[in-house]
């Protein structure tokens, strides 16, 4: 079936018709070529994205206390909303929560803190220092690389404990291995319990992580918080939201502003993020998908006419070799056969191609939040080489019929 | 013994409404070894005849037997391997692939057997010998003369060894010269013990056969007995 003499043959056809061949192979590659660039852009994009949210918990939600804006309970606009420890408690007694921080800014600053100065010795210099519940591991995926994160005994006694990430510990000791070692964070003494690392990358690995009520006791913070986030289990969309409503509702009970304020709580919900970005992905990848299938048809269109034109023109030669004994498989074979090679050598020429520009690309662009490295998968170029192979059987499979059909009697016939 | 029997023949061809009755109750048997033409008038059937012959078309009454094999109601894959075993074709305008050189049209038949490509252009090549044209062998048909693709195509008529050699025209398209050297040619491949039928309507070319079978109207007309060979 496939013998060297029917490739001959091939070659010889497609040969015979260099310009041709070369026009029909090309619209075909191009196609393929595009579609993997798209593709691969479109791959590199979802996970520069979704790496922004791989650090973090995507199923949680956060609370940042801000300014009344509508009076409330005959009080004015325009106070500062500051959350407090019981806050923390009453939520995270909510059943739907797993895990549950406030966040405490040291300097009296924004929620996440301001930087301050942390010093070891000799060397001193300014971190973000976040005072946090234990349950932060989970909300922030800090991965302990040594020793132990904070823990409930050190809230409940206020223990000088502190858990720092493996830049600061380099910066300070010039190790990792300082387990049991002391810093001084604005001239308060801590000892280091913990090594962390992070998958947010160097800002995220920058930080010292200490416990809540201690520095709010050492830094003048009484029992303010500045933010809390919780997660909330595999909760979907609307569930989170009315967890979230239901937080806010206590928060609007507790500290004296109405409900409906957007402004005195600003709320981050991330299960409705993370769902929002992987709908619009997914209603990307099927817009890929849709391209490709109409790029794969107007390529197997294309083959398939040409072949067409090329049965017509074949026809006094195909029924002469059916005169001489070839068998309508022997001929329907050669010309699906040759669709196939056409489609198949071209569409993998473009993706070739394709992938070859992806590389370039992924090789000068760093990847970043919004882009991450463009690539194809090697079984998405195996399924492209099946689909070609199929594309390219059914684009030769009506001018094979054509051909089959093609009554030896034309032999006879002169023109 | 005869090679070829035809019993009974009919076949018509349906054009819109009406059913035309080309062939009429068609008898006739060629001998093995015999050399016989065929003529007639445009539209006396000859045509019909030889595609028959050919096994090209299907017969709608009668009977054909070729050698002890009955062809009726095959499949197209079978009648083109009957073609193929059994039947040699000469075409009025020669029929060669332009793009294939002598000796790869030669061998083309064997390639539809599955014969090696070098098993198949050696046999070839003894064939183009046999017709005079070994010299030629890597030539493609543009680059020769009328006679010469003739001869070529009667090389690729004989190697697959058939039982019957149809000749359509042979001279139709040539010179009375050149007519007369590819009649010289068909007589001694005749005289190796080839049954050939040339379908002609020039009189000289029948009159270099044993035997003349005259069609009309679809039907054998006066049929003279076959000289004693």
């Amino acid at each position: 079936m496939f013998s060297l003499d029917r490739w001959q043959e091939i070659f010889e056809t497609l040969w015979r018709n260099k310009l041709r061949t070369a026009l029909t192979a090309f619209s075909m590659a191009w196609g393929i070529f595009m579609l993997v660039v798209l593709l691969g852009l479109g791959n590199g994009m979802q996970t520069g994205v979704e790496s922004g949210f791989a650090d973090d918990a995507t199923n949680s939600v956060w609370m940042f206390g801000g300014q009344t804006s509508k009076p409330a309970k005959g009080l004015p606009v325009g106070r500062r909303v500051v959350f407090a420890n019981p806050d923390v408690d009453k939520i995270d007694a909510f059943p739907e929560v797993d895990h549950i921080t406030g966040r405490f800014g040291i300097r009296g600053g924004g929620p996440f803190g301001g930087e301050s100065m942390v010093r070891a010795g000799p060397k001193a210099q300014a971190f973000d220092v976040r005072a946090v519940h234990p349950g932060h591991l989970y909300l922030e995926r800090t991965e302990m690389k040594a020793g132990r994160y904070l823990n409930d005994e050190d809230i409940a006694h206020r223990r000088k404990v502190a858990v720092v990430g493996i830049p600061v510990a380099t910066f300070l000791f010039g190790t990792t291995d300082v387990i049991g070692r002391w810093i001084e964070i604005n001239r308060v003494p801590f000892a280091i319990v913990g090594v962390f690392d992070d998958a947010g990358g160097e800002g995220e690995q920058k930080k010292v992580y200490l416990p809540i009520t201690t520095a709010q006791a050492a830094f003048n913070g009484a029992d303010r918080v500045n933010m809390i986030m919780f997660t909330v289990g595999d909760a979907g969309v609307e569930e989170s939201k009315e967890i979230a409503d239901r937080a806010v509702a206590h928060l609007a009970e507790a500290h004296h502003f109405a409900p409906a304020d957007k402004q005195a709580v600003r709320v981050r919900n991330n299960v409705e993020n993370f769902a929002q970005f992987q709908q619009m992905f997914t209603m990307i990848a099927v817009f890929v998908m849709l391209m490709a299938a109409c790029t794969i048809v107007a390529g197997v269109i294309g083959v398939s006419n040409i072949m067409m034109i090329v049965v017509r023109e074949r026809t006094k030669e195909i029924g002469v070799r059916k005169a001489l004994g070839a068998t309508p498989a022997a001929i329907i074979g050669s010309i699906v056969q040759e669709a196939i090679f056409l489609t198949a050598v071209a569409g993998l020429a473009g993706l070739v191609a394709g992938v070859a520009l992806l590389t370039a690309i992924g090789a000068m662009v760093p990847p970043g939040e919004m882009f991450g490295t463009p690539r194809i998968d090697l079984d998405v170029a195996l399924y492209a080489t099946a689909i070609l192979i199929g594309a390219g059987a059914l684009a030769g499979f009506f001018p094979a019929r054509a051909a089959a059909k093609v009554n030896p009697i034309v032999a006879l016939r002169d023109e | 013994m005869s090679l070829v029997r035809l019993e009974k023949i009919n076949k018509y061809y349906r054009v819109g409404a009406h059913s035309l009755h080309v062939l009429r109750d068609v008898e006739m048997s060629i001998d093995e070894g015999e050399m016989v033409s065929i003529m007639g008038a445009s539209g006396s059937g000859k045509s019909t005849l030889l595609n028959i012959l050919g096994i090209l078309d299907a017969y709608d009454g009668g009977k054909y037997w070729l050698g002890d094999t009955l062809i009726q109601h095959l499949g197209e894959r079978q009648a083109a391997q009957y073609r193929n075993k059994f039947i040699g074709f000469i075409f009025q305008s020669f029929n060669l692939l332009p793009f294939k050189t002598a000796v790869e049209n030669v061998a083309l038949p064997l390639y539809y057997q599955g014969v090696s490509r070098r098993k198949r252009n050696r046999i070839a090549a003894q064939y183009l010998e046999r017709v005079g044209l070994l010299d030629w062998a890597d030539h493609r048909p543009s680059e020769m003369s009328g006679g010469q693709k003739q001869r070529v195509a009667i090389a690729r008529a004989l190697i697959a060894k058939p039982r019957l050699i149809l000749a359509d025209e042979p001279t139709g398209a040539l010179d009375s010269e050149t007519s007369h050297q590819i009649m010289d040619l068909l007589t001694e491949i005749h005289q190796t013990g080839i049954t050939l039928v040339v379908v002609t309507h020039e009189a000289d070319v029948a009159a270099r056969t044993q035997r003349t079978i005259r069609l009309r109207d679809g039907k054998i007309v006066d049929t003279p007995v076959a000289a004693a060979s």
